[in-house]
């Protein structure tokens, strides 16, 4: 089994959690919110993590390296409100060692 | 009214496969459901998506799977009332339950079992000052009648497949159309894009990218929206604006409906029969919760074959039952239909 890893989220209330995170359960950063739950349920990962609801939308707030946005969370985002340069679908980043550190925040809900 | 015996709140999967657990025991179902077709999230969401996890399914279009439910339910008849959202609730003397939709529609059942997934879906609304105010006064998020535009200035804000298909269906009828969308690609079905690019070319639509509209202009209905590109600002005079931002779920009125709520979701009795603090009410699939809930498709269709034996003995307390199975019993339909296994052929051996 790999190491777990150190994630900090910051909820839509403003407070911030440093979590946990296994890297070898193939998860997503939604499913990481939603397992601490750090957001209510109904109102993250709607679509269940297709990218196709901006439920998950996150703001990444350290110099990690993401992985490229795909063109179906590019055409997300454009209808997402709430939007910063620095948004991403929670649901389209995978967890894996290299973002020991990562820290993100939830954008409001709507 | 409308009279049945179970009256089922949303159309998905759990809800549909309950009409079939019912027809099993002779009940007849109902369903209401806030979208205008029924399957749910998988006909509304992903109906093109594989999923892997249906049993003796190795993979099935979730299209697919609200198709073949769709077929198994037939010989069940099911009556639908689809494309309005389960308002209020009222039980009766005899114990029976009336709901009532946003239309106005009565149903009623002694059962009610929500199915309602993780609520009815409703337009998400841009983010502009006052658009509440405009709200029937010339925006409109939801396109119910086509020709009410008939002549009229419309500008449509959105880039996906319901911004792109209206914009080429209202150039016939409005006097003209604008589409606004914050990117130069649109994500709805290729051939609806090149549409509506040879609509362009024709200068039938007006397509402004990338662009947004920041604000409502007009005394008490719509007169102009303004509209942000590329850092400037300018208005466009129209009558109508319909932002066309898709759909997101919310519980809506159910959550005013006396029942016990926990995490966005009914809380049931798991142990039993899934009913909630409301005796009579049940609640099954995505929409309920209790320890240990998954909400997947697979645990809704057990969800609701529990609650429908349970909701036969809420129904006929004196009758005694004991579950059939279909390769035993076959499935007789309400439509004289008859499905059943072949019987063994005997034959000697001289």
């Amino acid at each position: 089994m790999e190491a777990d890893i150190k994630i900090t989220i910051i909820d839509r209330e403003g407070i911030s959690h440093e979590v946990d995170a296994p890297t070898d359960m193939n998860m997503n950063l939604m499913e990481l919110v939603r397992a601490y739950e750090l957001a209510p349920e109904g109102t993250i990962g709607i679509c269940g993590g297709m990218a196709m609801c901006a439920s998950c939308q996150c703001y990444v707030e350290s110099e990690h390296p993401l992985p490229e946005k795909s063109d179906d969370e590019e055409a997300m985002l454009a209808e997402a409100y709430y939007l910063k340069e620095n948004s991403r679908l929670g649901c389209q980043i995978h967890i894996h060692p290299e973002l020991d550190g990562l820290i993100v925040e939830l954008a409001p809900e709507s | 009214m409308i009279k049945t015996d179970i009256l089922i709140i949303g159309a998905g999967p759990t809800g549909l496969f309950t009409v079939f657990e019912a027809g099993l025991l002779k009940l007849k179902c109902h369903l209401i459901d806030a979208l205008p077709q029924p399957g749910g999230q998988c006909a509304e969401i992903y109906p093109k998506k594989p999923i892997y996890d249906i049993p003796a399914f190795p993979e099935i279009l979730a299209g697919d799977l609200v198709n073949n439910l769709m077929k198994q339910i037939e010989p069940f008849q099911p009556g639908f009332t689809l494309g309005e959202r389960a308002e209020t609730i009222k039980k009766q003397e005899d114990g029976s339950f009336i709901v009532t939709t946003d239309k106005g529609t009565q149903h009623q059942a002694p059962i009610v079992a929500i199915a309602g997934g993780l609520g009815s879906f409703e337009p998400r609304k841009p983010l502009i000052p006052n658009i509440e105010k405009y709200e029937d006064h010339g925006v409109e998020y939801i396109i119910r009648d086509p020709e009410f535009y008939r002549n009229k200035e419309v500008v449509i804000a959105g880039g996906g497949d319901s911004a792109l298909d209206w914009s080429i269906f209202l150039t016939d009828i409005a006097k003209s159309v604008t589409l606004i969308h914050r990117r130069n690609e649109f994500r709805g079905a290729l051939d609806s894009v090149e549409k509506v690019q040879e609509l362009k070319n024709l200068g039938k639509i007006d397509v402004i990218t990338p662009a947004e509209v920041i604000d409502i202009i007009g005394e008490s209905n719509v007169e102009a929206v303004s509209i942000e590109k590329n850092g400037e600002v300018f208005q466009k005079k129209c009558d109508h604006f319909i932002p066309l931002f898709g759909l997101a779920p919310k519980l809506g009125p159910i959550a005013d409906w006396g029942l016990e709520i926990e995490k966005n979701a009914i809380k049931v009795d798991n142990t039993l029969d899934y009913q909630t603090n409301i005796p009579g009410i049940y609640a099954i699939g995505d929409v309920n919760t209790y320890p240990g809930k998954l909400k997947l498709i697979l645990c809704g269709f057990h969800e609701a074959t529990l609650m429908c034996q349970s909701a036969y003995q809420r129904i006929f307390p004196n009758k005694r039952y004991v579950m059939k199975y279909t390769t035993v019993g076959g499935v007789e339909g309400f439509d004289g239909s008859k499905k059943e296994a072949p019987k063994a052929v005997v034959k000697a051996i001289d």
